[in-house]
């Protein structure tokens, strides 16, 4: 452990404050908004609280990264901090596993137990007598309520466009690998093509997220409110694109970085660590084609 | 982003070769482990005397059956925020200020390994509780659906305030995360070398699998706040069984979250005391290795065992018996550590200074609190005491005596090393026998009232519970002023005393005695070498 001698333990900050007070205002801009929202309160001021915040938090993670990119290329880390930026982004993914792990958590329990139930099976079935004339099936083409929850007509049909994602983004993860390898190679021109690749899967990727969700709304009634179906599909795929908008964005970012010179071949953690979040996301998708779309 | 290297402007120019900033600034913007640690401690207490005053005007109305002090819906508010105060507010931040004062100081770390996201999960903790008691004072009223917010009272029939409730857990979570990731991250990188995970203050064990429980649940925490806006907000049905979702799975997937919790509070106690009886009895931890096993058993069992918590809600029999067994499990494990703490006690010299009074008293009352913990593991049992008094009184047996009572001989046990001063051991034994008096006085008689059916969360009560209830209050009223005198006690100790040595206790052992008193602002700068003393296993 010889690089023990010199860790780097940065002096005052005003990153965590700005940081702070970013996400304070932002969700009590969001909470504003909607509770107003719900109680049908014109002339809110939470939109714009919100959007206060959400600059400062931009504000904040220019500043922050910014000063963490200079000091890296300061040369002020030393191999034990790279372990410490390698540990901290690892145990960071796993949080975000265990967040998705939550949401899969409640459909496997709604597909298992809880809707055979309703619908009058195995040992709780007696739930039954709440709604004596509802079937349980999967997906869920009636609800039990469907004046409260309206059903969707049908789903989407996992061989179109989930298929199509599925390829664009599993291509995407070994694309991020071959820009990986050109940079360890230290070959700048296929870096920057695979890493540009990369971010154009994930955009397109993005784009057919929305074209579902458009034609979900629009042409199968499925919705947020289209009982738990639609519940369980939306948080899971929604919470899934938005990870994968983050995903591209600090790629993309990666990307800005190299044209302007960043990183050799062996001082680029933060393009691996972007990287490690791009499979991440990648394998998520996976498990969500599996068990949403597909069974 | 400027490519162009601009050392002049990069905040390390400064580096950290001297002392604190002066004013505001220097706890604003701080990236210093003690700094910060100081404030996550404060912070905490604040947070003890709030959601203690709340639990002061729940015993209050509790003194004497009939409605007397306030409104049945106010009551409900504080039995919500004195949980939500209590474990969110006061014993988490607590531990993790520990954790930044002391883990540092007992690897040889010259700070935490991510300083400035250590100032960031701190400074949200204000901001979250800002939010979430600021919502008391709104036209709905805070929350009032019980710590636990099961659905559908916390979604179809929650007051507005609940949305900002929601958004307040998220920042809790977001600084537990944070504050976890940068504990693991100090623990496996920034050792000493030498300084092997094995030969580790229990302390720092007890923190690493903290640190990974909070990682593994918290996420868990706002996947479920996130699902109860989005059916209050979004038309989604995750807990309505109208739309095909059920109540019941807001309930496994809190208790998901919620069980590794219980153990997220205890578990760095079990450390610190673990430090505290060796010091205090003249002899090295009996079965150090079995310990640490003994804790990652736990930390395994607190992820199998959660539906325990809701024996009554309709469990199918093979759940109810898998997370019975499961559940008694956690005995063994637990068993082998206080069977180590009594045999570290054994044959030892011991002394009984104001850390070690409250150690001890934390092994023997904690013990009583997993005692009822396993009467209510036996399912057929929980039936009857499920949401009674019982399980009020045990779970404040785990806490008080059990979570608080560590954070106490904590304190006690390194104000001399925070301050330079000794705390007045006087003082400090009377706040040991107050609080030890007033607390079994106060939920003891919990035990009877709950076994004879007394219902927990509700303002007015049979005549039959009267006197116990009014007994306990009266525990209650004297645990509480007491910690005023503990407040005394601190202030006195920072403001003077008499100097403390190095270390200040003859039994010690450890890299955090081997710094002055106070330790100074920067210590361990490079790693020290272990005392010879360490160096064995």
């Amino acid at each position: 452990m010889a690089s023990h001698e010199h860790y780097y333990v940065p002096a005052q900050s005003k990153w965590p404050i700005v940081a702070t007070l970013g996400l304070l205002i932002t969700v009590y801009g969001l909470g504003t908004w909607f509770n107003d929202l719900k109680a049908a309160r014109e002339a809110s001021h939470g939109p714009l609280i919100f959007f206060v915040g959400a600059l400062f938090i931009a504000y904040m993670l220019f500043g922050w990264f910014g000063a963490v990119i200079r000091e890296g290329r300061a040369g002020l880390y030393s191999p034990q901090m790279d372990r410490s930026f390698r540990w901290g982004m690892t145990w960071f993914i796993f949080s975000e596993v265990m967040f998705f792990a939550a949401f899969f958590g409640a459909l496997f329990y709604i597909r298992m137990w809880s809707g055979p139930w309703l619908g009058g099976e195995g040992s709780k079935g007696v739930a039954h007598m709440l709604w004596p004339n509802f079937q349980y099936t999967w997906p869920l083409l009636h609800t039990p309520d469907p004046k409260l929850f309206p059903p969707p007509k049908a789903v989407i049909d996992p061989w179109h466009l989930p298929l199509l994602n599925t390829v664009l983004l599993v291509t995407s993860s070994f694309t991020v690998t071959f820009a990986h390898h050109a940079l360890k190679r230290g070959d700048r021109r296929k870096l920057k093509a695979w890493l540009g690749a990369t971010v154009l899967l994930g955009a397109c990727f993005l784009a057919l997220q929305v074209t579902e969700y458009v034609e979900a709304y629009h042409e199968l009634g499925l919705t947020l409110g289209s009982g738990i179906y639609g519940a369980t599909f939306f948080m899971l795929t929604g919470f899934h694109g938005a990870h994968v908008t983050i995903g591209a964005l600090m790629l993309g970012i990666m990307l800005v970085r190299i044209q302007r010179g960043h990183f050799d071949a062996h001082q680029h953690f933060g393009f691996e660590a972007a990287s490690w979040y791009w499979h991440f996301v990648d394998v998520v998708w996976v498990c969500l084609f599996v068990f949403v779309y597909v069974l | 982003m400027s490519a162009v290297i601009e050392p002049g402007h990069t905040e390390a120019a400064h580096d950290h070769a001297h002392g604190p900033a002066r004013g505001l600034s220097r706890w604003l913007l701080t990236t210093n482990h003690k700094d910060i640690g100081t404030l996550y401690l404060w912070f905490s207490f604040c947070m003890f005397l709030l959601g203690g005053s709340m639990a002061m005007v729940i015993r209050a109305e509790l003194f004497q059956p009939g409605l007397q002090i306030v409104e049945p819906a106010f009551f409900n508010q504080m039995t919500t925020m004195h949980g939500l105060v209590m474990v969110f507010g006061a014993v988490m931040p607590a531990f993790v200020g520990l954790a930044n004062w002391m883990i540092p100081l007992m690897i040889g770390a010259p700070d935490m390994a991510l300083p400035r996201m250590n100032n960031f999960s701190f400074w949200l903790l204000p901001a979250a509780f800002g939010l979430l008691v600021s919502t008391l004072f709104t036209a709905g009223g805070g929350p009032n659906f019980g710590w636990t917010f099961y659905a559908p009272l916390s979604t179809t029939y929650a007051p507005e305030s609940v949305t900002y409730f929601i958004f307040a857990i998220h920042l809790m979570g977001i600084s537990s995360i944070m504050g976890a990731i940068n504990v693991v991250a100090t623990v496996l990188n920034l050792r000493a070398p030498g300084m092997t995970l094995m030969k580790m203050p229990l302390f720092c064990w007890t923190w690493l699998i903290t640190a990974f429980l909070l990682i593994a649940v918290m996420p868990v925490l706002a996947g479920v706040v996130t699902m109860m806006l989005m059916d209050i907000h979004f038309g989604t049905s995750f807990f309505n069984a109208a739309g095909g979702g059920d109540p019941v799975l807001f309930q496994h997937v809190f208790w998901f979250f919620g069980h590794p919790e219980v153990y997220i509070m205890i578990l760095p106690a079990f450390g610190a005391v673990s430090s505290i009886i060796p010091t205090f009895s003249r002899k090295p931890l009996f079965g150090y290795t079995s310990m640490v096993y003994a804790t990652a058993s736990i930390a395994f069992l607190s992820f199998i065992v959660w539906a325990h918590h809701m024996f009554v809600v309709g469990v199918p029999l093979v759940g109810e018996l898998f997370f019975m067994y499961a559940t008694m499990l956690i005995a063994v494990p637990t068993g082998v550590k206080v069977f180590n703490w009594v045999s570290t006690m054994w044959q030892g010299s011991l002394t009984f200074e104001t850390p070690m009074l409250f150690a001890v008293a934390f092994v023997i009352l904690f013990t009583i609190g997993g005692f009822s913990g396993l009467m209510l593991a036996i399912a057929p049992a929980d039936f009857q005491y499920h949401d009674t008094y019982f399980v009020v009184a045990h779970f404040h047996y785990v806490l008080v005596p059990g979570a608080i009572f560590g954070i106490f001989a904590s304190a006690y046990y390194w104000l001399p090393k925070w301050t330079g001063h000794m705390y007045d051991e006087t003082l400090g034994r009377l706040h040991f026998w107050l609080s030890f008096v007033g607390m079994n006085v106060a939920f003891f008689p919990m035990h009877f009232v709950g076994l004879a059916g007394m219902p927990r969360r509700i303002p007015d009560y049979n005549l039959q519970f009267a006197d116990f209830n009014m007994v306990s209050s009266i525990g209650a009223f004297t645990f509480g002023a007491t910690q005023l005198l503990f407040l005394f006690i601190v202030i006195k100790c920072i403001r003077g005393g008499r100097p403390a040595p190095a270390k200040p206790w003859d039994g010690a052992h450890g890299l955090e005695w081997t710094v002055p008193s106070p330790a100074p602002y920067h210590t361990f700068s490079t790693p020290p070498e272990l005392p010879v003393e360490e160096r064995q296993p």
